[in-house]
């Protein structure tokens, strides 16, 4: 019994919230990798793009739930994503062609690339401050529980309970959808094929016959819908605030870097590995080891690694850690 | 490509601060103008890491809160009893924290060999921070609970507040040497985001170890090397100082109340005027010596030999210079003036907040200054700071004009107006964005760019 209560009480504070968690830094992630390994820069405007996109999403939902709309038991927010989506795409073709398109053609350095999209993320950052303004917005609606620790306790007569939130269930289920089709697309599918393979190497693409225009349009698309599609899922699990889309851009770097940058497997391996050690290492295990240990034993510190204040330092560690040790990431090689 | 002249260019932006000292106020004038210095002196630190060398730091945050920090160890009286309280652990951890470091330094050198050197030092960090949690825990805790409300750190050294900022320079140095000796190798998006991601570090360490900085509590009341306002307005020679540069004013008041009335109304309000322009004297002085400083130093074979590398780095190596060795040199070497900048910053703000320091405002927003202003050249650097602060600035005035002047129509209560107005303050990012974006479409090299040195 013991031994189960222990189980659950780690199901609830460490591998439920970081599944969660992982999850949306791995769609996060997949976005960055596939704008460093198509377009070769590191979008510093990814993180207000997702901000982007879930501003759309939201005020789209609003206007839904004006009008009397609902999604029954789920968020409205999923009815008005696609709509997020488009908005997404459009910006981000739209900055695409005013802007980066100029220093593509010059082949100027990652550096330059990396300025101008400071630059955008300036600009995205004013653009959703100024439409939705910088305050907490709370934009979930429908069923919040899937089950209460209270209803978990009284159903199996455990200590402990396991309480697990329907926008738990919907990143997971979302990032399972779009992960395998993304994957089936990138491995599977001829346009998903040339690709990769423009991003192995531009100029062997270029002479078999692969259309570059096109395929950085592709690519401006799937990151628009992985930003809008993240950022949605972070803010029905959590809520919105730009401020804190700008600080994820943060997490999403070390987990892209840690997974290869340029490689969305490892991208994605990456988004957990990192949202596990954040919450792991962060958690106090002393309930944990009372349950395990005879009473002799028990511990009377907290056990906890190192303070809750330092989450995100966590992740940054492991990236700095990672980037001594194997530049390439631990999932190094591939290019997309 | 026409370039602007210095003389010219600066001579509109000190205009444009006295017109603004006409318009609103001398005192926002002057604010501004202090601003603009310490802004300065902060991307002269970017432009020497970034222009001279080529090395992409996006870490000022960082730099600059540890500058901050230095305020408080140097100026703050030392809370004595929670240094007996607590002192001994807090030295002990210290030693302990170095001599990690060093054992870590030593196995990195001597073990090159080994095959599971990585492993060994990864295994020696994961296994020293709970070791060190265990040294410290109980003294910092004790620290923390003496007088919570108003001290509960270790306070500071009580010397002059200027001392700091040369001390902020040293931190930032040593600090800087550590992350050198990591980083610098990396390519240079690589090097961006881990200096960016270390500096976020920095920050969450100075907001959460209270003992050291009172975390977010704040520090509040920190020393001045100018005078304050208080004892300017009960100075006798300053009030006689304020009556004779008055003298036309008060001389039409006959009213001998009435005179003494305007004549501390007076006083009060140019006291603040005076302590501002005491710092924008200090403040001038240091920009001044450092512009010489690094105008001597990019003028000098050092400053070519930096060049150099920076245009052509395995040139460099081949002609036999150690660009790792002189990468770590001026990475420091910036470092330690963003620091300054940083103890400046504090000094003249008069407290410090950990909570304030974000990557938007202080990493990005200086990155914009010397990109706009010209990377390389330092009379760029000093000009994009200028500009760029006086924009971030004035930008909010502006918009709320030019929102009056398209809403005009509209009526007051107008919810799309009042929206608009309430995000007023968020306009200076959208200027600062599309001011970086046409500069680096239309003047790649800046407002100012490098002068290619040719005899």
């Amino acid at each position: 019994m013991d031994f189960l209560n222990a189980i659950i009480l780690i199901s609830n504070f460490i591998i439920v919230p970081a599944i969660t968690y992982g999850s949306q830094l791995a769609l996060g992630a997949i976005g960055v990798t596939l704008i460093y390994g198509v377009l070769r820069f590191a979008n510093f405007a990814y993180g207000d793009l997702m901000a982007f996109g879930t501003m759309v999403v939201i005020l789209f939902t609003w206007f839904l739930q004006s009008k009397g709309i609902s999604f029954g038991l789920l968020p409205t927010a999923l009815l008005a994503l696609p709509i997020g989506i488009l908005f997404t795409i459009v910006i981000s073709l739209f900055f695409d062609k005013t802007v980066f398109e100029y220093y593509r053609e010059k082949k100027s350095n990652p550096v330059t690339f990396i300025v101008v999209s400071l630059g955008i993320m300036f600009v995205l950052n004013a653009v959703v401050r100024i439409i939705i303004g910088p305050n907490d917005i709370n934009f979930m609606d429908g069923h919040k529980f899937i089950i209460k620790a209270r209803e978990f306790k009284q159903l199996t007569g455990l200590n402990e309970g396991l309480a697990i939130k329907s926008t738990q269930v919907i990143t997971l289920i979302t990032t399972i959808i779009t992960c395998s089709v993304l994957f089936y697309f990138l491995n599977k599918t001829k346009t998903g094929k040339s690709m990769r393979a423009y991003s192995d190497n531009e100029d062997l693409a270029l002479l078999s016959g692969i259309d570059p225009k096109k395929i950085i349009l592709l690519t401006w698309v799937i990151v628009s819908i992985l930003a809008t599609v993240a950022g949605t899922l972070y803010g029905l699990d959590k809520s919105f605030k730009p401020f804190t889309y700008f600080n994820n851009l943060l997490p999403i770097f070390a987990a892209t870097i840690v997974g290869g940058i340029g490689n969305p497997m490892g991208a994605f391996y990456g988004g957990f590995l990192i949202a596990f050690s954040e919450i792991a290492l962060t958690y106090a295990y002393k309930k944990f080891f009372k349950y395990l240990l005879p009473e002799s034993l028990e511990p009377n510190t907290l056990i906890q690694f190192i303070s809750t204040d330092y989450k995100f330092a966590i992740s940054f560690s492991i990236l700095v850690i990672v980037l001594i040790f194997r530049p390439n990431g631990i999932f190094k090689g591939k290019v997309i | 490509m026409k370039t602007f002249d210095i003389k010219i260019s600066f001579s509109i932006m000190g205009l444009l601060i006295i017109l603004v000292g006409i318009f609103q106020s001398w005192g926002v004038a002057l604010s501004i103008l202090n601003l603009c210095l310490i802004s300065a002196v902060m991307s002269m630190g970017v432009n020497i890491q970034w222009g001279f060398a080529g090395l992409i730091n996006f870490g000022v945050m960082g730099f600059l809160a540890i500058g901050g920090l230095a305020t408080v160890l140097v100026s703050v009286p030392p809370v004595f009893e929670a240094w007996s309280a607590g002192g001994m652990g807090i030295l002990v951890s210290g030693v302990f924290i170095i001599a990690v470091v060093f054992l870590l330094f030593f196995i990195n050198k001597k073990f090159n060999e080994y095959k599971y050197k990585n492993y060994l030092i990864f295994i020696i960090i994961i296994l020293s921070i709970p070791l060190l949690k265990l040294i410290s825990g109980p003294s910092i805790s004790k620290i923390e609970s003496i007088n919570a409300a108003t001290s509960g750190f270790l306070g500071g050294m009580n010397l002059p507040i200027i001392f700091s900022w040369f001390f902020g320079a040293l931190l930032s140095a040593s600090v800087a040497f550590v992350i050198g000796k990591v980083c610098l190798g990396l390519r240079s998006d690589y090097l961006a985001i881990s200096t960016l991601l270390i500096s976020g570090i920095i920050i969450s360490i100075v907001k959460h170890e209270e003992w050291l900085s009172r975390g977010v509590k704040n520090v509040i009341g920190l020393k001045r090397p100018a005078p304050y306002e208080v004892d300017l307005q009960s100075a006798d020679w300053f009030i006689r100082l304020v009556e004779f540069l008055n003298t036309s004013k008060l001389s039409r008041i006959f009213d001998i109340t009435e005179r003494q009335d305007l004549l501390s109304q007076l006083v009060i309000s140019s006291s603040g005027i005076f302590v501002k322009l005491c710092f924008a004297l200090i403040f001038l002085l240091v920009v001044c010596s450092l512009l010489y400083l690094s105008e001597k130093a990019l003028r000098s074979p050092w400053g070519r030999m930096m060049r150099a590398i920076r245009d052509n780095e395995d040139a460099a190596k081949a002609m036999g210079k150690n660009v790792v060795k002189q990468h770590l040199f001026i990475f420091m070497l910036g470092s330690a003036i963003i620091g300054f900048a940083g103890a400046m910053l504090v000094t003249y703000d008069g407290l410090f907040t950990p909570s304030s320091y974000q990557p938007l405002r202080y990493t990005f927003l200086i990155w914009v200054m010397v990109l706009l202003g010209g990377t390389g050249n330092n009379y760029g650097a000093i000009l994009g700071a200028f500009v760029v602060w006086f924009i971030w600035i004035q930008s909010a005035p502006f918009a709320l004009y030019v929102i009056n002047l398209f809403t005009s129509q509209l009526d007051e209560t107008n919810a799309i107006k009042l929206h608009m107005i309430n995000s007023i303050p968020y306009f200076r990012y959208l200027m600062m964005g599309l001011g970086l974006l046409v500069v680096m479409r239309y003047r790649p090299m800046g407002l100012l760019p490098e002068k290619v040195l040719r005899k």
